[in-house]
């Protein structure tokens, strides 16, 4: 794992921005994440979540401000932040047309991972995910939460420093949505991996984080560890008070046609 | 260059699995040009009404059948593409520190491949029909290496389009609408010097019309190139490096 970075931030942003014309989805953003961390990124749907994933990641040009990640600008560096990075997208991204060590192996590629040290590395991700018995099923055939476990497979196989996950648990039922958290943790554990996840669930992001963050159209609404948030707002409060407090109210509903639909597609893929 | 190689192998690789493992688009693809040799060739070469030379009319259009097989699978490889975008593929591969212009590439050869097994279908089929072909392992060699080129060029056009439309609905318009006057204003069906002067003006700036061009010289007992291989093969080399490079900066909006 390349923990090799300038900085005792995984990731550090400053006045990060980004606009859609008129619509501001990400405002100023300031966020410090420290090495090793899982970190929550709580917000309704069109909040910003996404768009903040996206730049950090170099998918998407800020419009203002700056971000660092592993060390690096993502603006002048991007190469060098894609080396330190792991990403699972909020879609999903595994070709269901190949199995799950093509799958790997074409990552394995990507990144650049020496010949002699490929095989050893798939199979050992393999096994870290508990797909070792289906690797060479093709992916089409495999329930959602293992076609999860493969992509996460997919993004730690280089051992990046730092790991981006966008809704990973979205469209899975409670037992696979536990084995992905199980194997999360096991990857902070054995790996020391950071982990930005974005999540709409509360006992998730509860049960993960070590800290979150929650955004409100474009901006980041509080910041602080689960269990002091809740205090902040009573004993009785519980997460799913936190998020109405900070995200908008009760009444407040968001999202696009597109979000939605991706979310249905998505649920729909892996259920 | 090691690294375009490796990661640009890494996609054709793929690719090719996903061929092999469902070759039905092959299949279907090699209808429609058996279709025009077999039935639109014979009868147009019985009518006599196109003069086309020493070479019969059979002869004349099989190059330009296989010019447009590459073209009607080439140009539709964007619906893949936009197709990969909403799977979440493309983000995974630009989320990567592969470089843009290995993953945009590796599309184009792979693209290739899949022109090399249309090649291999027409090949067959005009030999059945008695075409008389150059069969010099050199001119086959040439042939397959404009199939790849075409196929790259028309792979990477059709990415370009999917970055711009960047839905099915609208890139399955758009497909349509470039790929049949792309044939027409070719010298696929009939020679250029028959053609009125605006058609000409238009054949001779599709890039379509020099691959047809060599091939016609490559393939056939007797063809010959109008322009010259080396005004060809240029013409198509440059504009497929034209298309690569609007490629390689288009292709990261897909995941914005």
């Amino acid at each position: 794992m390349n923990t090799a970075a300038s900085g005792n931030f995984a990731i550090k942003t400053s006045e990060l921005t980004r606009r859609f014309g008129n619509l501001t989805a990400a405002d100023g953003i300031e966020l410090r994440i420290p090495y090793g961390e899982i970190f929550g990124l709580l917000g309704a749907n069109g909040a910003g979540k996404s768009t903040l994933i996206k730049m950090l990641t170099t998918l998407l040009s800020p419009t203002s401000g700056s971000a660092e990640v592993g060390g690096f600008d993502i603006i002048k560096s991007p190469g060098e932040v894609r080396r330190r990075i792991g990403y699972v997208s909020q879609l999903v991204s595994a070709d269901g047309a190949l199995t799950g060590y093509e799958n790997l192996r074409l990552s394995a590629k990507l990144y650049g991972l020496p010949a002699p040290e490929r095989s050893e590395r798939i199979a050992s991700a393999l096994e870290f995910m508990g797909l070792a018995d289906t690797a060479h099923r093709l992916v089409k055939t495999y329930s959602g939460g293992m076609i999860r476990r493969l992509e996460l497979a997919q993004a730690m196989l280089h051992r990046p420093a730092i790991l981006f996950l966008d809704e990973p648990t979205i469209g899975l039922d409670p037992v696979a949505r536990r084995m992905v958290w199980d194997r999360l943790l096991n990857l902070r554990r054995d790996y020391g991996m950071t982990v930005l996840i974005t999540t709409h669930d509360m006992e998730e992001a509860e049960t993960l984080s070590d800290e979150l963050a929650i955004l409100h159209e474009g901006r980041i609404s509080v910041v602080g560890k689960p269990a002091e948030l809740r205090a902040g707002l009573g004993a009785e409060a519980t997460m799913d008070d936190v998020f109405i407090h900070y995200a908008g109210g009760l009444i407040h509903e968001s999202g696009t046609f597109s979000e939605v639909a991706r979310n249905r597609r998505t649920a729909h893929r892996l259920g | 260059m090691k690294r375009l190689i490796r990661e640009s192998a890494a996609i054709v690789e793929v690719e090719m699995i996903k061929l092999v493992r469902d070759p039905t688009e092959i299949i279907s693809r090699a209808v429609q040009p058996v279709l025009w040799l077999v039935v639109f060739g014979q009868v147009l070469a019985q009518v006599r009404g196109i003069h086309t030379g020493q070479l019969s009319y059979l002869a004349f259009i099989t190059p330009g059948i296989l010019a447009q097989s590459v073209l009607f699978s080439a140009i539709f490889y964007g619906i893949a593409v936009i197709w990969e975008r909403d799977l979440g593929v493309v983000h995974k591969l630009l989320v990567s520190p592969a470089r843009r212009i290995s993953l945009v590439f590796g599309k184009a050869v792979a693209a290739g491949f899949r022109g090399i097994l249309q090649a291999v279908v027409i090949y067959l089929v005009a030999l059945v029909m008695h075409v008389s072909l150059r069969l010099e392992p050199l001119a086959i060699f040439a042939v397959l290496a404009g199939v790849m080129l075409g196929s790259g060029i028309f792979a990477t056009f059709s990415l370009i389009i999917a970055c711009i439309v960047k839905t099915r609905e609208r890139f399955m318009g758009i497909g349509q609408l470039l790929t049949m006057p792309m044939f027409f204003a070719s010298n696929a069906i009939y020679p250029l010097d028959i053609m009125p002067g605006w058609l000409r003006v238009v054949a001779q700036i599709n890039p379509l019309t020099y691959l047809i061009d060599a091939l016609r010289g490559l393939m056939i007992s007797g063809g010959e190139s109008v322009h010259g291989y080396a005004v060809d093969f240029s013409v198509m080399l440059a504009v497929f490096i034209a298309l690569l490079s609007i490629a390689v900066r288009l292709y990261p909006t897909l995941a914005e």
